[in-house]
């Protein structure tokens, strides 16, 4: 190759980095000290990323004929892209630019100036050694499969479906439950609007039901995911139910004559009862009812087969099996939802030992006219109406003990569990809040609106919920015990009926799930975006992205945009049709490979094969994410890193350590 | 199993009982305890708020002493005021170094020191509850307690704050947990970590009394037949003012209250008099007497009526 030309360009960031570190005297450094590494420019400019900064590499590369460009700035992950495009526009192959971090990792961790203006010299000196080992590569393409995978039926999951399915693509949409609808099925209003949650939702569920374009997976499980962005092939299970659903039409005759009646921990949130062969709701999409083989009078016992005698289209099958359905898909959207906290795990506030404690999905279900008690508001005798109820926020939120998050939507919640109360039954209302969170569009109001309506408000975290009375006011009745921080007191009330607003928790398998499809979850446990604020729908993970409160607790609002965001993101992945891949992979040497095997599982994003023919492992380059970590791991040095060659590793090293750090003053080691 | 014990003075007095029982069923246990040399009193609750260097002090030396023998293990402690003393003293001198040179100046004195966070000390129910294997304690059982029901009771200290890191002390469970394995059952006792009343009885006898009446009355309201204690101060304060409760109150609470290891003891096929049980003011004879030989048939549950709605249960 011709001789190396390099261009250096070091960023003030405003006063970002000219803070903190001497940026004139580091780029007038590398232009005295590296030419014999092949530096012929070195600039400094206030704003590399602006248009003018952009120009002064582009005319360098073209009128100083540069080959290699260094630019000193921010860290890669922000500014890569633009300064690699801005060279590629001058005709340099964009990975002929390498980037030296000096305000992540240098002004912005370092005070003392001297130190600081000696590491970024060091930092420019390793991209300048390192780039000039580059090669110029070549994106990597890949054919995107039009048809989209999308995991969990709740409002986040049907908002994406329906989004791509109208854009014209195909959807499989695969939902672990009998019916598609999530938690927002199980309510009766939602705040702040109070809009019942079934007429809203069961539009769009009926929607996704007869769609043409989405292939609706219910009662079914993914089993395994392999592949990467593009052409990803999974194998869906979907279990039996026990009926052949061409001849089923619905009419839950098989419902009525099931003689088994078991509490329905699911739907009804342990409060109302189901059938072994049951649909969890009237609106329930697809209709078709599931048979419950673990409570089933005749798979336990051998007799029974009531719905089989009564159904009149004769769709009953005791032998149908599991169907094991493969696809192929070019992306994937995970909207697996959340649990509710079990609130038995916060034994003092007494749920599943008094009667009267009921969690918020139970009451969720009460409230519902089409629940267990047609939405009237009971104690747990069924018949009785409270005349005072407790509210208690943040019932495993916030809380070490517990989870230390915020799960966002329980102040509203509660709010409206408040209101609704109030109008049901006109009962006294107490809620207990830490502090009141209503940052949503219209929520404040609608709190105000629940304080007009005579409600309540402690300020105080609840330590106690017993049936210990004190004296003959408490007799009979369920005693919150809270400190009452803006009165400075310790209060007991006594209430005939006490709700907690259980935090929201990851899906208990959530782990397992970001697994199966090689993303990660952060340290609570909820799916981790490929950044917080920037692409919150994204995984480090091409092609799999995830919406709702898969990625953390979320509204009903927040949901819905986020199934949206990742629809919008998966259409234009697929109106692209290729997509462009970073040639930054691994590359197994065959002759080098020994076949221990070590690396296959190491790899964080599954792309390593190995090949029992030839006994060599093999790294799919679409699947590869280019971390490096089977590179450093193979003990036969069989694995090189496109980008990240031995050879460019060890120059950069070199190049960091040209200057003496034990010394205050520029000393070059020789 | 080898453990350091500190009984503390209560057990060389009135839980005389506690100590007897809790020797015998370690033994059983193959437990060895082996008595801190020369220990002195932790200066129960009143010293820490009339002289906190001293009060340090006191506990100090006690740790001092323990980590001399520190080849037999953990340190016990069978009283919860004990053994949060013991923890209390030893968390402080670990955050300031100030009173852990005060502390160790007067130590000085005595020839002793003590470096904070050398000495790991835990309650003697952790000993039984966690330390030693489920099924070791079930193996040992001669006698199980069918049909007696027992409200779990821990009090104030054993629970709070939790030096270390102790289980759910809202709501702790591992006594619970050890009185089913004898086959006992064990009542809802919501009160469990509640205040005995500790001293208050020397200094305002009426807070007191109301304080042990909640407490008893919250056992009876449960049908329990005996209330459980892991410490001198509950078990005295329930047991001998019980009668005082009554003619305060005009009530007539007759429950018995006795330590874990002396139903332990029972369990394991000791006789109560080597338990140290007949020295309670309210004699638990009758209450175990009630000991079935054969585990109590559970009826079938019911639902409350036919319109109650199903409940989760812990
Ligand atoms: C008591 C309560 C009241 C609430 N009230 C309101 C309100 O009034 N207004 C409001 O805006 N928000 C409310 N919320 C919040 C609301 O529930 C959520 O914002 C919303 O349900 C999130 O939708 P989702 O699709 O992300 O998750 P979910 O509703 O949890 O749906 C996830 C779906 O994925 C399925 N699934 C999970 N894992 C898998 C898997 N591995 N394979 C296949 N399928 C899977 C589940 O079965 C489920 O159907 C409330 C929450 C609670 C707890
Ligand atoms: S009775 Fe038969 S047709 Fe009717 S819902 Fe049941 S399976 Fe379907
Ligand atoms: S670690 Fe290296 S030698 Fe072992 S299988 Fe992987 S590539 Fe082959």
């Amino acid at each position: 190759m011709n001789k190396k030309r390099i261009g250096v360009y070091v960023c003030h960031c405003g006063t970002n980095i000219a803070g903190v570190v001497d940026v004139e005297n580091v780029a007038k450094w590398a232009l005295e000290e590296l030419g014999e590494e092949g530096v012929v420019v070195s600039k400094d400019n206030k704003f590399m990323c602006s248009s003018v900064g952009q120009e002064l590499i582009q005319t360098d590369i073209e009128e100083q004929g540069l080959n290699r460009v260094v630019v000193a700035a921010c860290s890669p992950h922000l500014h890569e892209k633009t300064f690699r495009t801005a060279s590629e526009r001058a005709g340099l192959n964009p990975y002929l630019c390498e980037m030296a971090s000096i305000r992540e990792q240098v002004s912005w961790v370092h005070t003392d100036k001297a130190i600081a203006t000696q590491k970024a010299k060091a930092m420019v000196a390793g991209a300048v050694r390192r780039v000039a080992q580059h090669e110029p590569l070549e994106p990597i393409h890949v054919p995107i499969n039009e048809a989209t995978l999308v995991v969990g039926g709740g409002i986040a999951g049907i908002q994406a479906a329906l989004e791509i399915a109208n854009a014209g693509h195909p959807v499989y949409l695969v939902e672990r439950e009998p019916s598609i609808g999530g938690h927002m099925a199980q309510f009766d209003k939602t705040f702040p609007t109070l809009d019942c949650a079934a007429c809203i939702l069961t539009p769009r569920m009926s929607e996704v039901g007869m769609h043409p374009k989405i292939d609706l997976m219910t009662w079914s499980e993914v089993e395994n995911v392999d592949g990467y962005v593009g052409n990803f092939n999974v194998r869906i299970r979907k279990k039996s139910r026990f009926i052949n659903l061409a001849d089923c039409n619905g009419c839950g005759i098989c419902e009525q004559k099931c003689p088994v009646k078991i509490v329905d921990k699911n739907f009804e949130a342990g409060i109302g009862y189901r059938k072994a062969i049951y649909r969890p709701f009237d609106q329930a999409i697809p209709n078709y009812p599931v048979l419950d083989q673990p409570n089933c009078t005749y798979f336990i016992k051998g007799t029974c087969k009531a719905c089989e005698k009564f159904c009149p289209t004769g769709a009953i099958n005791f032998e149908k099996e599991d169907e094991l359905v493969n696809v192929e898909v070019g992306n994937i959207i995970l909207a697996t939802g959340y649990d509710l906290y079990d609130t038995k795990k916060i034994p003092q506030y007494g749920f599943g030992r008094l009667p009267n404690v009921f969690s918020s999905l139970e009451f969720e279900r009460m409230c519902n006219a089409a629940g267990p008690t047609s939405g009237e508001i009971v104690l747990r005798d069924g018949v009785t109406k409270p005349k005072s109820v407790g509210i208690v926020h943040c019932a495993g939120s916030r809380d070490l003990n517990h989870n230390n998050y915020c799960s966002s939507i329980c102040c509203m919640q509660s709010l409206k569990f408040a209101h609704l109360v109030h109008e049901r039954t006109g009962a006294t209302i107490y809620n207990f809040y830490i502090d009141m969170r209503t940052p949503g569009k219209d929520y404040d109001e609608f709190y105000q609106r629940v304080l007009e309506e005579k409600t309540f408000f402690i300020r105080g975290k609840v330590s106690e919920i017993s049936d210990a009375a004190r004296n003959e006011e408490e007799e009979g009745k369920l005693v919150v015990q809270v400190e009452d921080t803006l009165l400075g007191e310790q209060r007991r009330i006594p209430l005939d009926m006490v709700i907690l607003s259980a935090a929201l928790v990851p899906k208990a398998d959530s782990g397992d799930v970001a697994k199966q499809f090689g993303i990660s979850c952060s340290s609570n446990g909820w799916f981790s975006e490929k950044h917080p604020k920037l692409d919150p729908i994204s995984t480090m993970t091409e092609g799999i992205f995830i919406a709702g409160c898969a990625t953390g607790p979320k509204d009903i609002p927040a949901s819905v945009s986020q199934g949206s965001a990742a629809a919008a993101r998966v259409i234009s992945y697929i109106e692209t049709g290729v997509l462009a891949l970073e040639p930054i992979r691994a590359t197994v040497s065959e002759e080098n490979c020994s076949g221990c095997r070590i690396c296959n599982d190491l790899c964080p994003y599954n792309a390593i094969v190995f090949h029992d023919e030839t006994m060599v492992s093999e790294i799919n380059h679409a699947l590869c994410q280019g971390c490096g970590t089977c590179v450093a791991a193979c003990p036969a040095g069989a694995i090189s890193g496109t980008g990240f060659s031995n050879e460019q590793i060890l120059a950069q090293v070199k190049g960091l350590l040209m200057l003496d750090f034990a010394e205050p003053e520029l000393e070059k080691v020789p | 199993m080898k453990y350091n014990y500190y009984p503390g003075c209560s057990l060389e007095r009135n839980a005389h009982s506690y100590h007897d029982s809790a020797m015998a069923v370690g033994t059983k246990l193959g437990i060895e305890f082996v008595e801190v040399e020369d220990w002195n009193c932790c200066g129960a609750t009143e010293y820490m708020s009339i002289d906190k260097i001293s009060a340090f002090t006191l506990s100090g030396r006690n740790l001092a002493l323990a980590y001399e023998q520190k080849e037999n293990g953990d340190l016990v402690a069978p009283c919860s005021l004990c053994l949060l003393n013991l923890q209390k003293s030893d968390h402080h001198m670990q955050e300031s170094q100030e009173l852990a040179n005060n502390v160790n100046t007067s130590l000085a004195e005595g020839g002793l020191s003590y470096k904070p966070g050398s000495v790991q000390s835990k309650h003697l129910l952790d000993v039984f509850a966690k330390d030693i294997d489920e099924n070791e304690i079930v193996e040992k059982v001669e006698k199980f307690l069918y049909g007696l029901k027992i409200a779990p009771y821990y009090g104030c200290l054993s629970s709070r704050p939790g030096f270390d890191g102790r289980e759910n002390f809202d709501f702790p469970l591992r006594l619970d947990n050890l009185i089913s394995l004898l086959g006992a059952d064990v009542v809802d006792f919501p009160l469990k970590t509640h205040c005995c009343g500790g001293h208050m009885t020397q200094i305002s006898e009426p807070t007191a009394l109301e304080l042990i009446r909640r407490l008893l009355k919250n056992a009876v309201d449960n049908h329990a037949d005996m209330i459980v204690t892991i410490c001198p101060m509950c078990q005295l304060n329930l047991d001998a003012y019980q009668d005082s409760v009554n003619k305060y109150f005009k009530t007539d609470f007759n429950i018995p209250v006795l330590y874990f290891t002396q139903i332990m003891g029972v369990a394991f096929g000791f006789e109560p008099k080597e338990m140290g049980i007949w020295q309670e003011f309210v004699n638990a004879k009758e209450v175990l007497a009630k000991i079935l030989d054969e585990p109590p048939k559970v009826p079938k549950e019911k639902r409350a009526s036919k319109t109650a709605l199903p409940m989760a249960k812990v």
